[in-house]
């Protein structure tokens, strides 16, 4: 599904990704761990288009296309969804036209005709119940106003609506209490399939207990560094990121 | 250049859909400004002396009066002896009487606007009156109308059918020396709309007036009066558009509502006037008057403007709350775009107890353009706890566009309380990258936040206005850089 070569990004001159290489195919449930300033989140930026990155080197390939001639929107078309770290707010625009806006966008894209009204209410109102907020925020403008969980939460409803073949999710953990936490990994689990892949950006491990990757992977420096099993994370946990030599500019 | 700049400046540049020009025999004055030009426009519409006299009275005023500075607009002094003030369609000899007689070029230019003027594609509900440069070339359901009492007809036929009407409230709350404009207006009007609503009366329809300039160097003047008796209620409707041309065209208009007891004017514009092309050329001067006098108790006035065209616009649409308990409203959003600049707010006069006024301004600014909200807010010594509520929000689209708010407050009741918010923001990159990550490209992204932003103006909106209001946003935002 997704080939990363070589991926060599950076942001206001500086180099952040320095020869990134991973490997995703589809059903394929993939953690990045690494430290603060690992350059995690701008992977899950690069992948998604953010022209504030730079790509300096290297390849992005997905579903046998070059990611990197692609504008964002025709990323987004084409099935890959990022799930921000900060989601910003639009006011005035209702989380309704926002979603409805998009996915006839898509499906424009996909050659389908306008989702029906009624069709796109009923599925609306059960992804926001799935995600367990009150309907009522399906009316209210994009993130105004949400606290923190409550914004992360309208992320993994929108990526249930817009049923993403790549979804992105940038540190959807961090914030989110426990009960928050699980919500979100329902969420996650319940869009996982064969033919869907997932990668979660993560600092911490908790995350993982809730959605068990399939291959977990460090990142430091730009680098990949070390991948493995779920056990990975465990061990990372354990250990800290001083095990594998790296310095973790904050003590987890 | 970032991409979504790029994705921008790449749009296809949808011309100004409105600039055609209708090729139609027409009779024009030589451009040129003097006691005879007005005595002819006068002669033209065989008005009685009286309103000749208040023309020249006019006339004489506006000619001591010096053309005011203090906007924040800039543009080349206007030779008014330039400028045509009168233009109409050749008819017959006779005026047609009904719109089963007007010239077929006339009928297709309304229809190409969407104005269809013929009943039998009439727009549902609303009664349209369709002012063509100087003249108004018929009025819709004038039978159903009749029947409830309203008087809806071009104000050149009120001056004869009505003259009592005309005579007790032209100028009475646009007095001919008010400003320099309203002056000019008032010795040189050509047409407009004169509604009346009789006491009680609710009115069955929309009322609408739809302005559109063809001629070239000629300058639209219109007037319009609106009555409200006590306890009756009306929503007005106005919509304006013009040809593309190199020239710099002005339009100086003047509105009066007055608003007995109980009673309520609804009040809404789209203004589309040809804003001139991407580089400044050309464009309408929209300098004008608008006023409503609340004079009865418990009375009240809704001002509720989509500004998307026009080079220069300079208007302040304002309430006057002389009846205990009267409210005024203002709803506005100001949209500019490349060299195009606004200066528009409103003006709240309370002078009767209990007096409330709401003032919500939305100002967008993008390309190159300038826009400013302007607002007094006046509470007088009699109006006891007197209430005022204003915000204004400014949005920047890109870097090169400026936008600026000058609040008045003068307040000589200890009782009032006048409140005001002002904030700005931009749209910004994040808010475009969040639109594009779901699959939204950039133009429907911003024209959705911009929306999103002018959303409390247009829940204000007869429901087809807003419809055509989100429309003009979109066609306006137009190649217009996010940078």
């Amino acid at each position: 599904m997704l080939t990363i070569k070589d991926l060599h990004a950076q942001v206001e001159g500086k180099q952040i990704l320095k020869g990134l290489n991973l490997e995703i195919k589809p059903g394929e449930v993939h953690a990045i761990m690494g430290p603060n300033g690992s350059g995690k989140s701008t992977l899950s930026q690069v992948l998604a288009g953010n022209d504030a990155y730079e790509v300096t080197g290297g390849e992005l390939t997905y579903k046998d296309k070059d990611l990197l001639e692609m504008s964002t929107e025709e990323r987004a078309r084409e099935g890959v969804f990022l799930a921000f770290q900060y989601p910003v707010e639009i006011p005035g625009v209702s989380n309704l036209q926002f979603m409805k806006t998009a996915i006839n966008n898509i499906r424009l894209h996909r050659g389908l005709d306008e989702m029906n009204a009624a069709e796109f209410m009923k599925q609306a109102k059960t992804k926001i119940q799935q995600v367990n907020l009150d309907p009522s925020f399906l009316k209210r403008g994009v993130n105004e106003g949400f606290s923190g969980g409550e914004k992360k939460r309208n992320e993994i409803m929108q990526m249930l609506m817009l049923e993403p073949s790549l979804a992105i999710l940038d540190e959807t953990d961090s914030g989110l209490d426990i009960d928050a936490l699980k919500i979100v990994a329902d969420g996650v689990n319940a869009l996982r399939s064969p033919d869907r892949a997932v990668v979660m950006v993560t600092h911490y491990q908790r995350l993982l207990d809730y959605i068990v990757p399939d291959y977990v992977h460090v990142l430091a420096n730009g680098q990949i560094i070390k991948s493995g099993g779920k056990e990975l994370a465990l061990e990372l946990e354990e250990k800290g990121y001083g095990w594998l030599g790296i310095a973790d500019e904050e003590t987890a | 250049m970032s991409d979504s700049d790029k994705a921008v400046k790449e749009l296809i540049k949808r011309e100004y859909e409105h600039g055609f020009v209708t090729d139609i025999e027409s009779e024009t004055f030589e451009p040129g400004l003097s006691e005879d030009v007005i005595r002819r426009i006068s002669a033209k519409k065989n008005e009685p002396s009286w309103l000749l006299d208040w023309r020249l009275k006019a006339f004489e005023v506006w000619n001591s009066m010096e053309e005011p500075e203090w906007a924040h607009v800039d543009f080349p002094q206007i030779d008014f002896n330039d400028i045509a003030y009168f233009s109409a369609p050749k008819s017959k000899d006779d005026a047609p009487k009904s719109l089963d007689e007007v010239d077929p070029e006339l009928l297709k230019t309304y229809e190409k606007l969407g104005i269809p003027l013929h009943e039998r594609a009439r727009l549902a509900g609303v009664a349209v009156d369709a002012v063509f440069d100087s003249v108004s070339i018929g009025v819709t359901f004038k039978e159903k109308l009749t029947e409830a009492g309203v008087i809806f007809c071009p104000i050149s036929e009120a001056v004869h059918s009505h003259p009592e009407l005309i005579k007790k409230y032209l100028g009475s709350v646009v007095p001919q020396r008010d400003n320099f404009y309203a002056a000019l207006n008032s010795a040189v009007f050509s047409d407009g709309s004169f509604v009346f609503i009789p006491k009680g009366v609710r009115c069955p329809l929309e009322l609408s007036t739809y302005f559109r300039i063809n001629e070239a160097n000629t300058g639209q003047f219109e007037r319009t009066l609106i009555v409200a008796e006590a306890g009756s209620h009306v929503s007005y409707l106005e919509g304006c558009t013009a040809p593309m041309r190199d020239e710099n065209q002005l339009h100086a208009a003047v509105v009066e509502l007055v608003i007995l007891d109980d009673a309520e004017i609804k009040y809404s514009t789209v203004q589309n006037w040809y804003p001139g092309d991407e580089n400044g050329l050309g464009g309408i001067y929209n300098f004008v008057t608008k006023r409503a006098a609340c004079i009865g108790n418990n009375s009240k006035v809704s001002w509720t403007q989509v500004e998307t065209g026009s080079a220069i616009t300079w208007k302040y649409p304002s309430c006057i709350l002389r009846g205990d308990n009267s409210v005024g409203e203002f709803y506005s959003v100001a949209l500019t775009n490349n060299f195009q600049q606004a200066d528009t707010g409103t003006k709240m006069i309370h002078l009767g107890k209990n007096t409330r006024s709401t003032i919500i301004a939305k100002g967008i600014s993008a390309g190159k353009s300038d826009s400013s909200y302007r607002g007094l807010v006046r509470i007088g010594p009699g109006a006891q706890n007197a209430r005022n509520f204003t915000q204004c929000d400014s949005l920047l689209i890109g870097d090169k566009c400026g936008a600026h708010t000058f609040p008045y407050i003068e307040s000589k009741n200890k009782s009032a309380v006048v409140e005001h918010e002002a904030t700005t923001s931009k749209v910004s990159d994040d808010q475009l990258f969040l639109c594009q990550q779901r699959g939204i490209d950039t133009e429907h992204a911003v024209s959705m936040i911009v929306n999103g932003f002018c959303k409390e103006v247009f829940k204000e909106l007869p429901m087809e206005f807003a419809v055509e209001a989100t429309k003009l946003l979109e066609v306006s935002l137009e190649g217009c850089s996010v940078g």
